[in-house]
């Protein structure tokens, strides 16, 4: 390969990566933290063992722990008792 | 032996007499108030290994993996109070481990799972920004691998192994070496198969080489790698950062 098509290569490898990449970000952003929509144990999370993250959460629908949820769906996702979910971690169901 | 290192002796093995000293509420002998604590330790480190090699456990089965466990948390009991780091040395511990000898696939396997956890816990970093700038300008770059990037290269289907345990419907694994990257975006680690070249192109991405630098660096080492993959895998995977 020639310097010049070398470079070209480069430039249209990079090129597709650039573009692939604008479209993850966007789905990134798409996502929203959800908070108190998560039953116990069930939270997003690969902390390990001895947090206070997986499978720690112990009170269903549990106000601060949450899951990652596609946007738009969080808020209007009803669970029992009418509780929502919400943006912003919440003050209820908190483990005594 | 001090009275520390003479309860911790005890506190890992049954056979050793309850320790000097102790006493129950009523200042009589501990009894079996000690064998219960002693139990406990035993099983909360048991539990900790299970939930941070969730696919050594999955291959070897509950009571194999309870049975290993037990060998190794008396051999190396915790270094380090913070239990969410425990079990660095087992991926070592299983290669040398005559029982577990026939899979020769599970220290890698150990080492994928730990990984994973080891990414979790790693440093923040900004994402590798390429907005506003034209593929020439990009290539111009100087990134590095995130501090939740991690490689592994491996003699087995390492990748294949982790997916058949974890996806529903995942094809069966082919025996193969397999290279894998860990990288974080955002909050949750997730491994990805590292094609040829990958394993050259992520080391030679520590922010001193030009990305082009890099790639050309790659393709003379595999010139018939897939570049534009790779560098796709890299960028959306979230493995790189730009900060200095």
């Amino acid at each position: 390969m020639t310097t010049a098509t070398k470079s070209l290569a480069l430039l249209g490898a990079v090129t597709a990566a650039v573009t692939a990449h604008g479209v993850t970000e966007a789905q990134a952003q798409a996502q929203e933290k959800c908070y108190g929509i998560s039953l116990a144990g069930e939270n997003d999370c690969a902390a390990g063992p001895g947090t206070t993250c997986a499978g720690s959460s112990t009170v269903d629908y549990q106000g601060n722990a949450w899951k990652f949820v596609a946007a738009g769906t969080c808020v209007t996702m009803e669970k029992d008792g009418g509780r929502m979910g919400s943006l912003e971690p919440l003050d209820r169901d908190l483990p005594a | 032996m001090t009275g520390q290192s003479a309860f911790a002796t005890a506190l890992l093995d049954p056979a050793r007499p309850t320790p000097e000293g102790l006493q129950n509420p009523f200042g009589g002998a501990v009894g079996k108030r000690f064998d219960v604590y002693r139990n406990n330790v035993a099983v909360s480190l048991t539990a900790a290994l299970e939930t941070g090699f969730p696919t050594v456990c999955k291959l070897v089965g509950d009571d194999f993996f309870k049975a290993l466990a037990g060998v190794y948390l008396r051999a190396n009991p915790p270094s380090d109070p913070r239990l969410a780091l425990y079990g660095t040395t087992f991926p070592g511990f299983l290669a040398r481990f005559e029982p577990a000898r026939p899979y020769g696939y599970l220290p890698d396997v150990a080492r994928l799972d730990l990984g994973l956890r080891q990414s979790y816990h790693a440093a923040d970093a900004a994402p590798f920004d390429t907005t506003g700038l034209d593929p020439a300008a990009v290539l111009l770059l100087k990134p590095r691998l995130a501090p939740a990037t991690l490689i592994l290269s491996s003699h087995h289907p390492v990748f294949a192994i982790w997916r058949f345990n974890h996806e529903a419907g995942a094809p069966k694994p082919d025996p193969a070496p397999q290279d894998v990257l860990i990288a974080r975006k955002g909050y949750d680690p997730a491994p990805h198969l590292l094609p040829p070249g990958g394993l050259v192109l992520a080391r030679a991405l520590k922010g001193r080489l030009t990305l082009a630098e890099a790639m050309t660096r790659t393709l003379a080492a595999h010139p018939t790698a897939d570049i534009a993959a790779l560098v796709t895998l890299l960028f959306t995977s979230g493995a790189l950062t730009n900060d200095a």
